[in-house]
């Protein structure tokens, strides 16, 4: 009897020393918060590494990207404790900073020796810096991304339409290197039969409830000369957001989806995109640089079929394309911020940044795309460091999502639905965005 | 015999207990069980509601809680009934809900008076109509979507079929004139089996005596429809036009799922409107603003009708 007590004792100790050892173990793991796509996934498989290291679990909350900004800056103003890391979009730096959300990181940068210099400066400024172009870090570049653009290179090199195309257009078909080229190729492919089936000529953003048709139409506005404000005098927009040149670049875009896409595109973002390309519907895709490696891979139109370029020239020679990508930051409401940081730290090192490359994700280290070896390593990387060079981002402003709301609606008002002119979508994105830094303050 | 019982129950009572209740009078009964109710109704009801009220006429954001909340007094309301665009969408919501109505009503009636017939096997196509009724909004609006897609969808290749227009140039989402139609038409089909089953229970409350005396009044079929079958059932018929005008009101899931809102504009009715202003641009205090517009809107209008309903059924 006494030593079945002891038994008894025993295993009872010894389960509940063992839970509470598991949940010791279980309260030092790490939730780190990002959107639900591929790259995402490359960072589950990469932050193995960081738990083996440092015995220190990793937990993810991945949300997709239709429901990424609702779910976490709900979280974040909420002050919630889900996530201890996140990778937050570019244009919240703004307000994350200001709102107290994100931990500064200067000191710590300067006490573990991590150099923004050692980063590309384009992803310093976008990912991690508030106020724009001062030296205070809110963020470590995580995933550099930038929209660029997919073609059908077995659809571009069959000899037939090779010599119908340089019939009609007088130069050879090829990724196109200026937005006049790009609709011409476009337009040759809209409604065009390949191998047995209608094709169309290329897939853009016109999605209505995020940010998709700002993201799709800024790519085209920024190399036709818009710009933000007077580089001389911040928020005054008026001449430079609506000026003859913007006024052009819109109505450019119009044009394009108006001839050149596919059937019922009115709502189209990256998903649908990736969906439009993968399944051959069409011969060009604009997207951010994350899709690619997946693209790449695809049995149907990836490895010798797909070719890749940057966003093309604007009339006047100008070249630029929509920033997109993230920096990874501490939440300041976490309770585990002292493991958080460790992981900022783990994560910055060259190693793990080439291994983050190799993985499917978008390294903004220089040392890694710099590296000699690095346009060779993928078919897509030179595209991608050419596109990098060229980058401009939306606002990032505490205010971006009123802002955002408002090019939303007059981009699509105009482009999609076809109400009013491009000079008319741009005048009342002006008036909508001063009343936006009306309300707050600044002007 | 029942007092004798209840006498016999109080004797039961243990003594403690039946000495407390007796210390609490019937009113005091009575507060005891209503209070969770009405403290539930204050807390996610009537708070909320002052508390926006309270927002309306603030600069409040949601996203800047650090922020100094600074009283606007009524800028907001001037500024909403002076936006051009919460005008447009008012337009939209007005326009979404006259057609619904206006055609779940018919159908909804005109089916009810032909299920109240008896005929054989009535009751298995009442179940069938009803079907739509019962699924779940967001899985009606992703398989219309579906239906609508002009490549690969039924609906499309439907019509292609009957009108020789090629599917592909049947875009009823992205088309500015079709979308609002879009949204019109799956909203009759999910919500007219609910219009019916109203206006059937309306039908089968018309007592038989009544077409009895018609009949032996020789007295037509068109005659006894609108002179004792309208009439009777109008109440009903109102009752289903105020249900259902309530609901298209703020109707938001269905648009969200189907259009979005676009192209453009185009299907952005005030719910749309209100969810971007709350949760995308974060304006908490005008937002607040609108929906209390909105909600004296509908309050307004609802009695109003409630009104004209109830001189009806006096009549």
């Amino acid at each position: 009897m006494k030593s079945s007590l002891k038994l008894a004792l025993g295993l009872t100790s010894a389960i509940t020393a063992s839970t509470a050892v598991s949940n010791v173990a279980h309260a030092e793991d790490l939730t780190l918060c990002w959107a639900a796509w591929d790259p995402a996934n490359a960072l589950v498989e990469l932050s193995k590494d960081f738990t083996k290291e440092t015995g220190i679990g990793m937990k993810f909350e991945f949300v997709p990207w239709t429901n990424y900004a609702d779910r976490f800056l709900n979280e974040l103003n909420s002050h919630g404790k889900l996530c201890d890391l996140i990778i937050g979009d570019s244009q919240w730096i703004g307000g994350a900073a200001e709102n107290g959300h994100y931990v500064k990181l200067n000191d710590f940068f300067d006490k573990e020796k991590i150099s923004m210099d050692d980063f590309v400066p384009a992803t310093v400024v976008g990912y991690s810096e508030w106020p724009k172009n001062t030296p205070n870090y809110w963020a470590l570049p995580a995933m550099g991304d930038v929209v660029g653009w997919t073609y059908r290179k077995d659809w571009f090199s069959k000899p037939e339409l090779q010599k119908e195309f340089k019939e009609k257009y007088g130069w050879d078909l090829g990724p196109p290197t200026t937005f006049d080229q790009l609709k011409q190729v476009a337009e040759f492919f809209q409604k065009r039969e390949i191998d047995g089936k209608t094709v169309y000529g290329a897939s853009i953003y016109t999605e209505r409830g995020s940010e998709g048709i700002t993201m799709g139409a800024m790519d085209v506005l920024y190399s036709y000369g818009f710009q933000y404000e007077n580089p001389k005098k911040p928020y005054e927009m008026e001449g430079f957001v609506n000026s003859d040149k913007s006024v052009k670049g819109l109505e450019f875009y119009k044009a394009l989806y108006d001839c050149c896409t596919p059937p019922g595109a009115s709502n189209s973002y990256m998903g649908e995109g990736v969906d439009a390309f993968k399944s051959g519907q069409v011969a060009m895709h604009m997207n951010f640089a994350f899709t690619w490696p997946g693209l790449q891979k695809d049995e149907n139109v990836g490895g010798d079929k797909i070719g890749y370029f940057v966003n093309p020239k604007g009339p006047d020679g100008e070249q630029f394309a929509q920033l997109g990508g993230q920096g990874i930051s501490v939440v300041s409401y976490s309770d585990k911020q002292e493991s958080a940081l460790k992981y900022i730290k783990w994560f910055a090192n060259k190693d793990v940044q080439a291994k983050w490359w190799s993985l499917g994700g978008y390294s903004c280290l220089n040392a890694v795309v710099k590296d000699p070896a690095f346009p060779a390593s993928q078919p897509y990387a030179q595209t991608f460091l050419d596109s990098m060079a060229v980058v401009k981002d939306f606002w990032a402003e505490p205010s971006y999502a009123p802002l955002l709301q408002a090019s939303q609606k007059r981009f699509h008002d105009y482009v999609v639905a076809g109400q009013g002119s491009a000079k008319d979508a741009l005048d009342g994105l002006v008036k909508d965005w001063t009343q936006v830094f009306e309300d707050d303050g600044k002007m | 015999m029942l007092n004798r019982t209840a006498e016999n129950v109080a004797r039961a009572t243990p003594e403690p207990l039946a000495r407390k209740v007796r210390g609490i009078s019937d009113k005091g009964l009575a507060w005891l069980f209503i209070s969770p109710t009405i403290l539930l109704l204050l807390a996610i009801n009537i708070f909320p509601l002052f508390w926006a009220i309270y927002l309306s006429f603030t600069n409040y954001r949601a996203n800047r809680p650090n922020e100094v909340v600074k009283n606007l007094g009524l800028a907001n309301y001037q500024r909403i009934l002076g936006d051009k665009d919460i005008w447009i969408a008012m337009q939209t919501t007005a326009h979404f809900v006259f057609w619904t109505i206006l055609l779940q009503t018919l159908i909804g009636f005109t089916l009810a008076w032909l299920i109240d017939r008896k005929f054989r096997s009535h009751a298995f196509w009442t179940t069938l109509i009803l079907v739509p009724m019962m699924l779940s909004p967001a899985v009606v609006g992703n398989f219309w979507r579906f239906l609508y897609e002009p490549q690969i969808g039924l609906f499309a290749y439907a019509i292609s079929f009957v009108t020789r227009i090629p599917p592909t140039d049947i875009q009823m989402l992205s088309n500015v004139s079709l979308a609002p139609w879009s949204i019109v038409i799956v909203d009759t089909w999910m919500w007219t089996p609910y219009v019916m089953l109203i206006c059937l229970a309306g039908l089968r409350s018309i007592p038989e005596y009544i077409y009895e005396a018609a009949e032996v009044d020789r007295a037509s079929n068109w005659r006894q429809f609108w002179s004792i079958t309208l009439p009777m059932a109008l109440p009903f018929i109102m009752l289903a036009v105020l249900f259902r005008g309530i609901e298209n009101f703020k109707m938001f899931d269905m648009v969200n799922l189907l259009t979005g809102g676009g192209p453009g504009s185009t299907t952005e009715v005030a719910s749309i409107t209100l969810k971007r202003q709350a949760f995308e641009s974060w304006r908490t205090g005008y937002s607040s603003a609108f929906a209390i517009i909105l909600f004296v809107a509908v309050f307004g209008l609802a009695n109003i009708y409630v009104k004209a309903l109830n001189k009806v059924k006096q009549r």
